[in-house]
């Protein structure tokens, strides 16, 4: 990340190690301030120093772990994390490193050779044009043999296999500039187009690193997320506890997991019983009990009391492994997509080629000057180059991708911004997406919390775990005589008075002494924004669905507290994917939002996919972005902002199009001169850059 | 036109000047924060900005 790790910089000390935490809250100056005095105030910290494009902040000093950090970080005001070091992209990005050299040299080149061809074009003729000519040459033609490899690596790619990019017809036109101005510079020729070849090389170096860029940020905060996870099991040896990486665990192995933590493995509970929460891999929104001899899968979260297991499977042998690997479909949609920027290649690249030749012909024709046809041919080569196409999509993705970044969006995949432009129709999954996946019980008082969590606890119903996991933050009361009456409830003694916790005419209920029957039908939690995203979809007029693998009542509920009519319960994966492949079928272009294995396929087979954070790795692996915030009500605005990338692309496309219905009937009647390519190339780039830019001020 | 012959070098070595002091904010790794260093210029001075060499005038003790 920095010059900073070099490790012969620290004081000496055996334990002196680096780790990287993740501070997603980290916004602006004091941030960083804030949080490299809170860490370099401790004394085992040797330096810490900030990245605030990654939002991380990596850590040099003597401490056995990360959790003192932590701790540190938590007391000055900031949620922090430990990131894997391993899961994490390589920090130094070797290739935005060369093609920044290669924007160097060609501006380097650019400038000096623009100076020379200024003055030729203020008149400078005879012995000091030639000069000018050959020193332009001397620095044109190594710094373009430099610069310009990129291009020429990638056309060179594209020709063996029988297709042609983009990189074609601007290796063609960048090569033939500087071939056709050495051979006029050898004669002692009027025009030279060293300059063009150059400033063309610049411009189109510039789009592709900011579309390197785009694409390396996102690959690494998704990275940063897998990263998050971290693979740590408490083990148990001999009675004592210590921490090691999930990696190193065996089959056989003691672990104990606490309340509120994701199992890493699969294994049998030998002690404990605790209620697991297995939304994420069934969809299933009520809770399952384990206990000493039931088998528990990686991927349930233990939501109320600790729980200690004898590994079973480990790695890619744990049931949540085989059953990712089950649901990793074929490519869906996404892979028939061609970007945007594909698409202008596939009609440029021709329609210019085409042009050239028949400019070369028809001049060949008329005059029978091979030479004058040559200029003319290479000259519309030239002048229609591909530099505004070049930057057209880049510097949109560079400003739409940021501003969605901001906004708590990580765009995973390279076109799915200008598929969820496309977006006419959305699928949501329930439990996980648009609820929490916890179940809420805050409308009783404390006594009445009290004995209900008792009571609920001797029960194994569904209802009476959901009602117990919800209340995991209470004491439980004192009660005698439970008593479970099945289908009924559970009845006991609470201070010498009768309590009942069941069946009631509103649901389930629970009647304590000298008051009305209070209800106790847990909750689940809508994720803030799930209102305002139905809402606003269905505002611009596009279907939304609810398909959710959990049972029909709870989804019965969420989808009338969102307003929504159109729902599914008890889809299988299987429905899940099939549904959304019949959609696509009939030319729907659906976005799937889910969380849990049981959508993965779906997500896959989506037009384009989203997944929140707390997603399953295997769930965000099959979406094309990641919704960093808990908040929903970015899918409109992200929706909105997609849309106006797209159109602001093809504005872009518009008005290079135009340059160039201006510059080749100019450049087809021998007209064109190097003074006008120069001034036609930046003019347009800059109007494309300018006009992508506008995108980052709205709202 | 003899004053080209002096012209025509200093311009050139200025642009070169140029390349490389481009090439060495490359090599000391410039370009990897620029949200970062954007943000540090507002820090006050003695606020915990640690570049390459403020390492060693930092002890861990402070």
């Amino acid at each position: 990340m920095t010059a900073l790790a070099d490790p012969h910089a620290l004081p000496a000390s055996d334990q002196t190690q680096t780790v990287i935490l993740s501070v997603p809250d980290m916004r602006c100056a004091g941030c960083i301030a804030g949080v490299e005095r809170a860490l370099n105030a401790m004394p085992s910290v040797a330096f810490a120093r900030v990245n605030l494009g990654d939002k991380q902040v990596r850590v040099t000093g003597a401490f056995a772990d990360a959790l003192p950090l932590i701790e540190a970080l938590d007391k000055a005001g900031y949620a922090a994390a430990e990131l894997d070091e391993a899961a994490l992209a390589p920090k130094v990005d070797v290739e935005g490193r060369a093609l920044l050299m290669r924007i160097g040299v060609a501006g380097f080149a650019m400038m000096n050779v623009m100076i020379l061809s200024v003055a030729i074009w203020s008149g400078a003729t005879e012995v000091t044009r030639d000069l000018f000519h050959w020193i332009s040459a001397g620095i044109a033609l190594p710094a373009l043999a430099y610069s310009a490899r990129p291009f020429f690596a990638s056309a060179a790619k594209a020709l063996s296999a029988r297709r042609v990019n983009m990189d074609v017809p601007i290796s063609l036109a960048i090569l033939l500039a500087a071939g056709m101005s050495l051979h006029e510079t050898w004669i002692g020729g009027e025009d030279a187009w060293f300059d063009a070849a150059v400033s063309l090389t610049l411009f189109l170096l510039i789009g592709r690193y900011l579309d390197h860029r785009t694409r390396r940020s996102a690959r690494s905060a998704a990275a940063a997320l897998t990263a998050l996870e971290v693979p740590r099991a408490t083990l148990v040896v001999d009675g004592a506890l210590s921490t090691v990486p999930t990696a190193e665990l065996v089959v056989g192995d003691i672990i104990q997991v606490a309340a509120g933590g994701r199992l890493p493995v699969d294994g049998d509970v030998i002690e404990g019983r605790a209620n697991l929460d297995r939304s994420m891999l069934t969809g299933e929104s009520l809770p399952v009990l384990a206990s000493a001899g039931a088998s528990v899968a990686a991927g349930e979260t233990v939501i109320d009391a600790p729980l200690t297991l004898r590994v079973t499977a480990v790695g890619e042998d744990t049931s949540l492994r085989r059953m990712a690997r089950a649901v990793a479909v074929a490519e869906g949609a996404r892979g028939r997509y061609v970007a945007l920027a594909d698409q202008a290649a596939r009609i440029y690249a021709p329609l210019v080629h085409g042009l050239a030749a028949a400019g070369f012909l028809g001049w060949f024709l008329a005059t029978g000057d091979v030479h004058k046809s040559l200029l003319v041919a290479v000259a519309t080569l030239i002048i229609t180059c591909p530099c505004a196409l070049g930057l057209a999509v880049p510097a949109v993705s560079v400003a739409a991708s940021g501003k969605l970044f901001g906004m708590g969006l990580l765009l995973k995949s390279s076109t799915a911004l200008e598929r969820l432009a496309q977006v006419d129709a959305i699928v949501l999954d329930k439990t996980g997406t648009l609820t929490t996946g916890q179940a809420k019980l805050d409308h009783l008082d404390p006594q009445a919390a009290q004995v209900a969590l008792a009571l609920a606890r001797a029960s194994d119903h569904p209802v009476s775990r959901a009602i117990a996991a919800a209340l995991s933050t209470v004491a439980a009361a004192d009660i005698t005589d439970i008593q479970e009456v099945s289908g009924e409830g559970v009845t006991g003694l609470w201070q010498g008075a009768p309590v009942r916790l069941g069946r009631g005419p509103n649901g389930t209920e629970l009647t304590m002494p000298g008051r009305d029957p209070i209800n106790v039908t847990p909750e689940e939690v809508l994720r803030p924004g799930a209102i305002e995203l139905v809402r606003a979809a269905q505002q611009a007029g596009m279907p939304v669905t609810l398909l959710s693998g959990d049972r029909t009542a709870p989804v019965r509920k969420v989808a009338e507290a969102l307003n929504l009519p159109d729902w599914q319960a008890e889809a299988s994966p299987a429905d899940k994917l099939q549904i959304l492949r019949d959609r696509a079928a009939t030319g729907q272009r659906v976005l799937m939002v889910g969380d849990g294995l049981n959508d993965a396929g779906a997500l896959s087979a989506a037009h384009v996919s989203m997944a929140p954070a707390t997603a399953l790795d295997a769930a965000r692996a099959a979406s094309d972005a990641v919704l960093l915030g808990g908040d929903l009500s970015i899918v409109p605005k992200t929706l909105r902002i997609t849309r106006l990338a797209r159109s602001r692309m093809l504005q872009n496309f518009g008005l290079a199009a135009t340059y160039n219905a201006v510059s080749i009937p100019l450049a087809l009647a021998g007209l064109a001169s190097p003074l006008m390519a120069a001034a036609a190339m930046s003019t347009s780039s800059i109007l494309v850059v300018l006009n992508a830019l506008r995108l980052g001020g709205r709202p | 036109m003899n004053v080209l012959v002096f012209l025509i070098p200093v311009s050139l070595a200025l642009g070169a000047l140029g390349l490389v002091a481009c090439i060495w904010t490359l090599r000391a790794k410039q370009y990897e924060d620029l949200e970062g260093a954007a943000a540090r210029i507002l820090l006050e001075d003695g606020e915990p900005d640690q570049s390459a060499d403020a390492i060693t005038s930092d002890s861990p003790a402070s």
